[in-house]
């Protein structure tokens, strides 16, 4: 699957318009894995809701487009997009999962509903027979089918809106936050099933957005980190985890508390400032007034893209530091 | 308690109970628990959702009455406490921080009338000078300039809204704070800026903290002490090393496991 800039934002009143996403484009090849890590605010919500096809009328997306296998899909027009994409090709794994469940609803007659809607040839019987057989696939308790939403724990939520979604087998799976309510252990079991379901071939891609970059370092074969509407830094898991290249990178992962007990007693320095309002991002690079790198230039011009479409960070400081190796290397 | 030998603690719960409902759904949500806090300690409470923290956190706040047990604060019970009056002179002492900043404040009150009313647990009323003085002096301990007094709560930014949380426990000047997951709406890099806060704090006043948590990066971070609680039971408390580098207890071994770690196998604890 590949994504081409895609360009959204939400109109706010009479002010300027909030430019959530711009001009992001990304790549996911199949039984992948991509991961998207950024801060609240960052857009992230927003490209994940363009890129599952559920933008809603506030969010106008003025350029994009989707290439899956031969398909093209223009994303510009959300409201018109053609049958058999929107859960089918491209499914949406929401945050909240009691909010994605009627909670008046058995599990059942609520996949009917889900499953209908997207296939109405297939009967009820049928539908929730393609259910059943799922969860004993992923050795999940089949009871649920028959319980209300509040009767299951949160993680059990999670895991049964997952298995929803992807019960049409669809291309990507777009999980935008799906386990930042839960425990440690809840997230772990969720991971196991998401694992579960790429190795059975239920689904052939997955786009897993957060915020929490431990959890996706477990996860993610490839990641990307976005700051204010833009990708600043892409790579492999352990490229951009062990040698991130965009200073906030390497602040974000200077920040993250994990249990190193080297962390005990010392004092870390957090990024300071707080996320730029899109409705005025900075002018040429979006970090300039948080970065600890900052020249002059960074206000200035829009910062260069170093390195390749898969590994790259966008960057004036990187570009600085690489070209310092390059010349020592001469000289040597 | 072996662990807190030194000196007389601030606060201490002896046999602490809380249960909701009767009969046979009775829920235990806080049971017997009893631990310490010294002056100037950071003590960490971990544990998965429902496991009862936020319950004890309020029963320490005095925001709901135990079912059994006791709290002492300098060795006194407070647990009887309950005419208002009696309830201020608490409060001025042992001051909470919560988790959702956006509902813990009046969405109609300035930031200024916020902050003032929490003066009125003071037993004698101040002059109108001193009570600016107080906001202003607890708004600028946590970093804020006095210009953010007149904003509303949805003005302010996260972050920002989680400093006014605890400068609006601080006008008091508390021993103990009572901070149940201040951070765990916050994102990484402003989360360490509310926890490296809460150490100045430690460091400045010799204040106590007693720090709530799910995350044991957080606690890992910040605290001297840990409590793992596991439905409703203190099942393990010691010192954060020890904790954490040979736990003791199969729900701390089970909870440490499934930490996702941010540098992979080769940088896990000796588990």
């Amino acid at each position: 699957m590949d994504v081409y800039n895609v360009r959204a934002h939400y109109s706010a009143g009479s002010g300027p318009p909030v430019k959530a996403v711009d001009d992001v484009s990304l790549s996911v090849s199949e039984g992948e894995v991509f991961g998207i890590v950024g801060e609240s605010g960052c857009g992230k919500s927003t490209l994940a809701a363009v890129m599952s096809l559920t933008a809603g009328r506030n969010l106008t997306v003025t350029s994009g487009e989707m290439a899956l296998g031969d398909h093209r899909l223009p994303l510009t027009e959300q409201i018109r997009i053609p049958k058999g994409w929107r859960g089918i090709q491209v499914a949406l794994l929401p945050q909240r999962a009691m909010n994605s469940l009627n909670p008046t609803a058995r599990i059942r007659n609520f996949i009917v509903d889900v499953v209908r809607s997207h296939n109405p040839s297939l009967g009820p019987h049928d539908a929730i027979r393609q259910a059943q057989e799922r969860l004993e696939q992923l050795s999940l308790p089949v009871r649920v089918l028959d319980s209300y939403p509040h009767q299951l724990s949160g993680g059990m939520r999670q895991r049964v809106v997952a298995v929803i979604s992807t019960l049409l087998n669809p291309k990507v799976l777009i999980a935008d936050e799906p386990t930042s309510a839960l425990d440690v252990s809840s997230q772990k079991q969720f991971i196991v099933l998401l694992q579960e379901l790429l190795q059975r071939g239920f689904i052939t891609r997955v786009v897993y957005i957060t915020h929490d970059l431990p959890m996706l370092s477990n996860i993610a074969d490839r990641i990307a980190v976005m700051y204010a509407g833009k990708i600043v830094e892409t790579g492999t898991t352990s490229q951009v985890i062990e040698s991130p290249q965009h200073p906030y990178t390497q602040a974000l992962i200077a920040s993250t508390l994990d249990i190193d007990p080297q962390l005990r007693g010392r004092q870390i320095k957090g990024i300071p400032g707080a996320p730029p309002d899109l409705r005025y991002p900075p002018s040429g690079c979006r970090f300039h007034p948080r970065c600890s790198y900052v020249m002059d230039k960074c206000s200035r011009e829009a910062p260069p893209i170093v390195g390749d479409d898969s590994r790259f960070a966008a960057c004036w400081w990187t570009l600085e530091q690489l070209e310092k190796t390059a010349v020592k290397e001469t000289e040597r | 308690m072996t662990t807190n030998s030194r000196g007389a603690p601030l606060l201490a719960t002896q046999n602490l109970c809380r249960t909701f409902g009767h009969g046979p759904d009775m829920l235990r949500a806080v049971d017997r628990v009893s631990f310490s806090i010294q002056p100037g300690e950071i003590v960490a409470i971990v544990g998965e959702s429902g496991s009862g923290k936020s319950t004890l956190a309020r029963l320490l706040l005095r925001l709901l009455d135990p079912t059994g047990g006791q709290i002492l604060l300098h060795g006194q019970d407070v647990t009887k406490l309950h005419r208002n009056n009696e309830l201020k002179i608490y409060w001025q002492k042992v001051q909470g921080a919560f988790q959702d900043s956006f509902a813990a404040f009046n969405q109609f009150y300035s930031v200024r009338r916020s902050l003032d009313r929490a003066l009125n647990v003071l037993d004698v009323r101040l002059p109108s000078s001193e009570r600016k003085q107080r906001v202003e002096n607890s708004l600028r301990e946590v970093g804020l300039e006095p210009d953010i007094l007149a904003k509303l709560p949805h003005q302010l930014s996260g972050g920002q809204l989680q400093r006014v949380m605890i400068a609006r426990a601080l006008v008091t000047g508390p021993e103990l704070l009572i901070a149940d997951e201040p951070t765990s709406m916050l994102d990484a890099s402003l989360r360490v800026t509310v926890l490296n806060l809460l150490m100045d704090l430690r460091k400045r006043h010799n204040m106590s903290i007693l720090f709530i948590t799910h995350d044991l990066g957080q606690a890992n971070y910040l605290s001297d002490r840990i409590l793992v609680m596991y439905r409703g039971e203190i099942v393990e408390q010691g010192p954060v090393a020890q904790v954490l580098e040979s736990p003791q207890h199969e729900y701390t071994q089970r909870l440490l496991a499934d930490v996702p770690r941010l540098h992979g196998k080769a940088h896990v604890l000796n588990v």
